[in-house]
């Protein structure tokens, strides 16, 4: 420790003034009134320190995927690429069905089993191209494709397929949801992937300024817009009491409750194929200004649209959005072009949300709220002031205290202590790192340690003095030997910030951060700034008397 | 200008504290069975972060009564649902458990408290936390206070030696159970921000305790021969001023968070005023003296480099020859009288020596050339 003397070489001094006057500077946007800082010419307007949401109110919203669901669809899909597959290949099958985590396929003749086996494994998707996950066989792909016994291949789904698969399912509806709440990017919304027990499977939404039930509307429903033909081979009665025919199925209607349509599980288009969707009105003839949602197709989509409408003059068709049929209108002539409109029931309100959700696109899977905190924006506000008087009041008794006690200085440690809350206001700043509730107790708190280091170095010089030391004497023993139990017991209490900060989660962190920082500068204040204060008054008056 | 202190605490404490360290033990052993105890009949009052469920902060009005709400709002069928005044008299804080039927069912029970509520009452916050978050938020709560305790002891263990570091640690735990115990004993909240203040406390304490171990160590290399309760007295006596003086400016700091910082952090900020009077009296009174129970090597001689280092010894004197204007032969007499550091000679060296042993060349030693300046 015999590096900390009193003196101090110029570059070092100059060093720790230059870091003090900077944080000094950076933290002033942050207690300058707002309407001063915003008429600051842009250059001057330095960061502030962002504050979390129970600070200027807003929502937080953790999201879980529906893996199951995902899984469930997966395996769908397996299935019709499969008898595709299998169908281009010119295999006979006796069946492709769904049992357990598997898709089987049962082949009419067990001698083609090696060439089904081939064309099956092509279904399969390596899942890195790296040479070092993909060792061979099926661990690298995302779905085993094997024959345990002749004549039966089953497809199964690997761990780390469906992992990948939920991580890029969480991935798309982060895109997704971002669209939806923050349209124009200006909201400064927080929407991220967080890992929940099986890893990355949960989204995580804050959004500053808005209520809950606001932000749960724009994230929405999964918006998982379909074109379906009608099946009018039997009414839907029918179907529900005899039974749904094999290719068909049964959907509940908007806009009759207690209806349901039948209608094919064909696809015609799908809402992957939208390019465009807008609020608009009832174009049709008639129409009396009727809400309407506009949308457009991509050229594939258009494509489709218009070959199934060309051979489905007369018959209804359905459009279909998340699972429930919004309207079935008559095809009354081909649509081609790839323009569309939507009616059904619709508000001002309602058609641009559904237009925002088409446009947006749909969801891969289905979401649920698993938590969910919000704060109002006046709750905010008051926690501001109380958190305000409380650390103004804590540093006017901090300071009168440490200055009645160690007199001139205690004047030091209270200049070192302000420049520390600088500090961390800088770093706040700087880092972009949000300030909570917590965090300004963390703040306060970091008064109380901070001084710690500096009593610490006063109560050392006070031993020295009174063992018979010159007062330079003393005062240089004073810091060197206090400086041993400072980083001691400032790198310990920085072991349990940092393990706050690992573990903690949402505002607690935000105590964490200020804590770490507080602490860090509550070291470099001790090291330099006090001693520099020091070695200056001494060099400056060399006084003969020490009053400490 | 001169500002000189107004106060000043007693320089020279004497008391003998390792004297009561059988009854401290004993007292906090009570504590700890005590919280264990508490923890098995009546557990703790966990908030929604760890139970799951639903809590909401609203406004009413005019000035509401959660007693009479409360008959009102238990009829509801929400479960079993708590209201106090938050605070404020027309601010409630009201919470349930989670309901059968998943986050929408959840909203609606919501709805429905609202709907109970007198006419014009607003919602100033809700939380609402599923069973499966809160059961990972308890993991990643107890994970942290595990792993603190774990890098702290490693900590010690590498800067002291392991006695310091099991003292150190029971200390901790010891901190951590009393405040649980309280918490338990009075019903008060346990949520998250309770965790953060435990681990907060965890920091505060350790940092309590290891300037006081510095300490020790630093006296069990100037007086080998001391006894080590003596020195334990010694080292904690040497360290009191320091000591009240920093739980003094940590309260000062706290207590008006507690006063002025509003209903949110409340249960936080006391959690903390209570760990720092409980982290102070552990590091005093459990820390220290439980270097008594399990000893500790006396012989230092190895590892002077590792803290604070005392003088030199082949000083020379004329160094020290500086004015001395504060210099207090009376105190200084005593001080030799109570501890009678017999065998060490280097003790009372004054420092200008380690500045003339330092390598040339290295930084040139300021305080010669500070106090060169002020002789002139």
């Amino acid at each position: 420790m015999s590096a900390f003397t009193l003196h101090f070489s110029r570059w070092g001094a100059v060093a720790t003034i230059l870091i003090s006057v900077a944080s000094v500077i950076f933290a002033l946007p942050n207690v300058i009134p707002l309407s001063t800082y915003e008429s600051l010419p842009s250059w001057a307007q330095l960061p502030r320190m962002p504050l979390g949401l129970d600070l200027r109110g807003g929502t937080h919203l953790l999201y879980q995927i529906d893996t199951a669901q995902l899984k469930k669809d997966w395996l769908q899909s397996i299935q019709t690429e499969s008898r595709r597959s299998l169908s281009e290949a010119r295999v006979a099958h006796s069946g492709v069905v769904i049992a357990g985590n598997q898709v089987r396929v049962n082949l009419r003749d067990p001698a083609n089993t090696d060439a089904a086996l081939t064309k099956l494994k092509t279904l399969a998707q390596p899942l890195s191209t790296s040479l070092l996950t993909s060792s061979g066989g099926d661990t690298g792909m995302d779905v085993a494709v094997q024959s345990t016994q002749p004549g039966v291949i089953t497809l199964e789904p690997t761990q780390a397929g469906i992992q990948r698969r939920i991580e890029n399912a969480i991935s798309r509806s982060i895109e997704v949801i971002r669209r939806r709440v923050d349209p124009q990017g200006t909201t400064e919304a927080t929407i991220q992937a967080q890992g929940g027990a099986n890893g990355k499977d949960r989204i995580l939404i804050q959004v500053p300024g808005l209520a809950p039930d606001e932000v749960k509307s724009r994230v929405g429903t999964t918006a998982k817009l379909t074109f379906q033909l009608v099946d009018s081979s039997m009414s839907a009665e029918d179907a529900k009491d005899h039974g749904v025919p094999p290719d068909s199925q049964l959907l509940p209607d908007q806009e009759r409750p207690g209806q349901f349509v039948l209608v094919h599980k064909e696809v015609i288009v799908s809402g992957d194929d939208l390019v465009n969707a807008y609020a608009g009105y009832d174009s049709r003839a008639g129409g009396i200004g009727e809400r309407a949602v506009d949308f457009e197709f991509n050229s594939r989509g258009a494509a489709a649209f218009a070959r199934v409408t060309r051979e489905n003059i007369g018959r209804p068709f359905a459009i279909i959005l998340d699972g429930k049929v919004i309207s079935a209108p008559v095809i009354r002539s081909e649509i081609p072009g790839g323009r569309g409109q939507i009616t059904g029931n619709f508000g001002v309100e309602e058609t641009n949300r559904l237009a925002l959700l088409l446009r947006s696109g749909a969801l891969p899977a289905a979401l649920s709220i698993i938590e969910e905190r919000s704060v109002g924006p006046s709750l905010g506000a008051d926690s501001i002031d109380a958190g305000s008087i409380a650390a103004a009041v804590g540093f006017l008794a901090v300071s009168l205290f440490m200055i009645s006690a160690y007199g001139l200085f205690g004047v030091f440690s209270v200049i070192a202590l302000a420049v520390n809350i600088a500090i961390i206001m800088a770093c706040l700043s700087l880092f972009h790192a949000t300030l909570t509730m917590p965090g300004i107790a963390g703040i306060v708190l970091t008064m109380g340690v901070a001084v710690d280091a500096n009593v610490l170095i006063y109560e050392r010089i006070r031993e020295e003095l009174r063992t018979g030391r010159g007062m330079i004497s003393a005062i240089e023993a004073g810091f060197d030997r206090a400086y041993a139990t400072i980083i001691d017991s400032h790198l310990t209490a920085l072991l349990a910030a940092l393990i706050l900060y690992a573990f903690g989660s949402g505002t607690v962190k935000g105590f964490a951060v200020t804590l770490s920082f507080g602490i860090v500068s509550s070291l470099f204040t001790a090291i330099t700034l006090t001693r520099l204060m020091v070695s200056t008054w001494l060099r400056q008056t060399r006084p003969t008397v020490l009053h400490i | 200008m001169l500002l000189k202190p107004l106060f000043r605490l007693p320089q020279k404490t004497n008391f003998h504290f390792v004297k009561y360290f059988k009854v401290c033990f004993a007292l906090s052993i009570i504590g700890i069975v005590g919280t264990v105890v508490l923890l098995f009949i009546q557990g703790l009052n966990f908030g929604i972060d760890f139970k799951g469920g639903t809590l909401m902060q609203v406004q009413t009005p005019t000035a509401a009564e959660a007693a009479k709400l409360r008959t009102t709002l238990t009829e509801i069928g929400v479960g079993e649902i708590q209201i106090q005044n938050f605070g404020k008299d027309d601010e409630l804080l009201i919470r349930f458990p989670e309901q059968e039927g998943g986050p929408e069912a959840q909203k609606v029970a919501a709805d429905k408290v609202l709907a109970a509520l007198p006419q014009g009452t607003k919602e100033l916050r809700r939380e609402q936390v599923g069973s499966t978050v809160s059961k990972e938020l308890i993991n990643s709560a107890i994970w942290a206070l595990v792993l603190a305790n774990l890098g702290i002891f490693a900590y010690v263990w590498f800067r002291f030696e392991w006695q310091f570091a099991l003292g150190a640690i029971i200390a901790l735990i010891h901190d951590v159970m009393i405040t649980i115990g309280l918490w338990s004993l009075f019903g008060l909240d346990f949520d998250l921000t309770i965790v953060a203040a435990l681990l907060t406390i965890l920091g505060y304490s350790i940092n309590d305790t290891v300037v006081i171990y510095d300490r020790i160590r630093e006296n069990l290399r100037r007086y080998k021969k001391m006894p080590l309760p003596q020195l334990l007295d010694l080292s904690v006596n040497e360290t009191m001023s320091r000591t009240i003086m920093t739980v003094a400016t940590v309260l000062m700091a706290l207590i008006p968070l507690y006063i002025f910082g509003g209903e949110v952090i409340r249960g936080f900020t006391f959690a903390m005023i209570f760990g720092t009077l409980i982290g102070t009296y552990s590091s005093v009174y459990i820390a220290a003296p439980f270097l008594i129970l399990i000893g500790v090597k006396r012989d230092w001689s190895g590892v002077e480099k590792a803290g604070a280092k005392p003088g030199v010894p082949g000083a020379k004197p004329a160094k020290s020859a500086s004015s001395r204007p504060e210099n207090r032969p009376a105190i200084e007499t005593s001080e030799a009288d109570a501890f009678e550091p017999t065998d060490t000679p280097e003790v009372e060296t004054p420092a200008p020596a380690r500045v003339a042993t330092k390598p040339s060349g290295y930084r040139p030693p300021a305080g010669r050339k500070a106090g060169r300046g002020k002789r002139r």
